[in-house]
């Protein structure tokens, strides 16, 4: 065999999926019997029949993806449950092989994909798809770039009104249907207290966990996923604060930005000047700012 | 004889791989540590804590780069996106050398992110060893590639395992990562003599040596580096290092880490038998 045929032959049997026991399926990629796929091209020793060499190749491809998308998904999972999750991911896998040689990306399609096949999404798929895009911008966030800050002192709305800021590449900015910035903060810190816990104990947990999440209401939220000192962390906003935000990171100037984000808003007239200046010196405290050097990433 | 073209003329002595539950311990009590092997693909992120922590580490130590995923025998092309923050990578570390595997795990674009075996064909040697040399030339440092614990072979193959790494090594002019861990692993899934391999390798190209831990089952042995190092592959270290000389060793724990402390003691083992190759040399 020529080696990319080869090699095209091992990894349909190795992505192939397990059987419901964990094991390698009884049949090849082509059909056949994979008995005789893998011994076409595995030589048996004298402890392992070919069948017994690829299915440990086969294993540990899918135990290797499986848990770097459970380490990933850790909210997800607590909607959907275990059973369901597990069904979710192994689907999601055969659909989105890994196609980069890191195993960090291999969620990032995990929001449009759900939202594409809903049936793996659970009952609630809002929730669902909610979760799934904060855990990848957790994921996001986390090693995104960091530019040369400007801060507080570089920057005054005096600068001007036609001013255009950047706001620093790891900023994620996000809308939800569901408060889930709070519910992954509970699974997190679940997750490290069960760190200790006895197996049964956390099983409880985890069912009880569920429970809670199922009954989650929608309650619309604005959320800046961003880091300090390297730590992510999730940071409510307002809706106008979320669109200028959004409106300065398509390039709009502030003024376009600010004009934009009221259009329609609650908040009364007069006091929106002093709502901008205070939104904005928060956001040019924790850094958010960047000089506008490269072209920076989409949120 | 350690410090040679493949190793960038060093002599680092006994390091550890680094991992993330010791950071802090690093970071804070400063051990001294002759070096630190860390993953290329960690690092290979735009930025965010890894890279500071980095950062922190070279200020102090010295760093060799050590990768996962670059797939040398995978017969499709080097993917150019993985070459460019690698060498990005290797503009921040200054790494002497930089290892990877002899070994496929990509196909058609999709990656298993495993150290698939290779056929031991002439092809493969040939597809291997210009794609090394490829490496070599993008990145401008020595390239070392290093062995693979195995569980499966081919019918294809044309010979062993150990005459395949010489055909690569000798066609792409490159370096060796010996690991002996993978040895003994290989050579009892595959009922050879482990010292023949070692004996077979051209001690010349050797820049580094791999020690380890694995996990034995009941019909093969998994690569798993999460015990100490057993005797039979101190043995075979012993051996490698006879022939090789004072080589850069490098012991990998990367699953159910101890302390550091205990990491680096069974590290520094090593040292028994680099002193007595040290005297023979000196002699
Ligand atoms: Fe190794």
């Amino acid at each position: 065999m020529k080696l990319m045929q080869l090699q095209r032959t091992m990894a349909r049997a190795v992505m192939q999926p397990l059987t419901s026991s964990e094991r390698m399926q009884g049949r090849a990629p082509d059909g056949g019997p994979m008995k005789r796929y893998a011994s076409r091209f595995i030589k048996p020793n004298d402890r392992l029949t070919s069948f017994e060499r690829l299915e440990i190749y086969n294993r540990q491809y899918w135990f290797r993806v499986l848990a770097a998308l459970g380490e990933d998904f850790p909210g997800l999972c607590a909607v959907l449950g275990q059973g369901r999750f597990d069904a979710m991911a192994r689907a999601y896998l055969i659909a989105n092989p890994s196609r980069s040689f890191t195993l960090r990306n291999l969620g990032s399609r995990m929001e449009s994909w759900l939202r594409k096949n809903p049936k793996w999404a659970g009952p609630n798929q809002e929730l669902a798809l909610d979760i799934a895009r904060l855990e990848w911008a957790d994921i996001e966030a986390f090693d995104g770039k960091t530019e040369p800050a400007l801060r507080p002192d570089d920057l005054s709305i005096a600068a001007g009104p036609r001013m255009k800021l950047t706001l620093q590449p790891y900023v994620r900015l996000l809308s939800f249907r569901y408060p889930v910035d709070d519910l992954l903060l509970e699974v997190r810190k679940e997750d490290e207290d069960t760190d200790f816990a006895s197996n049964t104990f956390q099983e409880r947990r985890k069912r009880k966990r569920v429970r809670a999440v199922a009954k989650l209401k929608p309650a619309p939220i604005f959320l800046a996923v961003h880091r300090i000192d390297y730590t992510v962390y999730f940071r409510r906003l307002d809706q106008e604060e979320f669109s200028i935000l959004t409106a300065l990171r398509q390039g709009k100037t502030l003024a376009a930005a600010v004009e934009w984000a009221f259009r329609g808003s609650q908040i009364a007239p007069e006091e929106r000047p002093l709502k901008v200046q205070t939104w904005f010196e928060t956001w040019s405290t924790l850094g958010w700012f960047c000089r506008p050097e490269k072209k920076q990433a989409a949120s | 004889m350690s410090a040679n073209r493949f190793n960038g003329f060093t002599d680092y002595g006994i390091g550890i791989g680094l991992r993330a539950p010791h950071y802090d311990h690093i970071l804070t009590r400063k051990p001294v540590v002759d070096w630190f092997e860390i993953i290329s693909e960690n690092f290979m992120i735009d930025g965010g804590r890894p890279l500071d922590i980095l950062d922190r580490i070279l200020e102090q130590y010295k760093v060799v780069q050590h990768g996962v995923s670059m797939y040398f025998g995978s017969a499709e092309k080097l993917n150019r996106e993985h070459l460019r923050r690698l060498k990005d990578l290797v503009q921040r570390t200054k790494t002497p050398w930089l290892s990877d595997h002899l070994c496929w795990g990509s196909v058609d674009g999709r990656y298993t992110h495993d150290l698939l075996p290779m056929p031991y064909t002439f092809e493969a040697a040939r597809i291997t060893a210009q794609k090394v040399r490829e490496v070599q030339d993008f990145l401008e440092i020595p390239i070392a590639v290093e062995n693979v614990s195995s569980y499966a072979e081919y019918h294809d193959s044309e010979m062993t395992e150990w005459e395949f790494l010489n055909e690569v090594v000798e066609r792409a002019d490159c370096g060796i990562l010996l690991d002996v861990n993978n040895i003994y692993v290989s050579s009892q899934n595959h009922n050879f003599n482990p010292l023949d391999y070692v004996n077979s390798v051209p001690a010349e190209r050797v820049a580094q040596i791999h020690i380890a831990g694995h996990s034995k089952y009941r019909k093969y042995i998994l690569d798993t580096h999460d015990h100490p190092v057993i005797d039979p592959v101190w043995k075979l270290y012993e051996r490698a290092i006879h022939l090789a000389g004072h080589t850069a060793t490098l012991l990998e724990w990367d699953d159910s880490i101890p302390s550091f402390q205990e990491v680096h003691d069974e590290a520094r083992k090593a040292n028994r038998f680099l002193r007595a190759t040290a005297l023979a040399e000196a002699v």
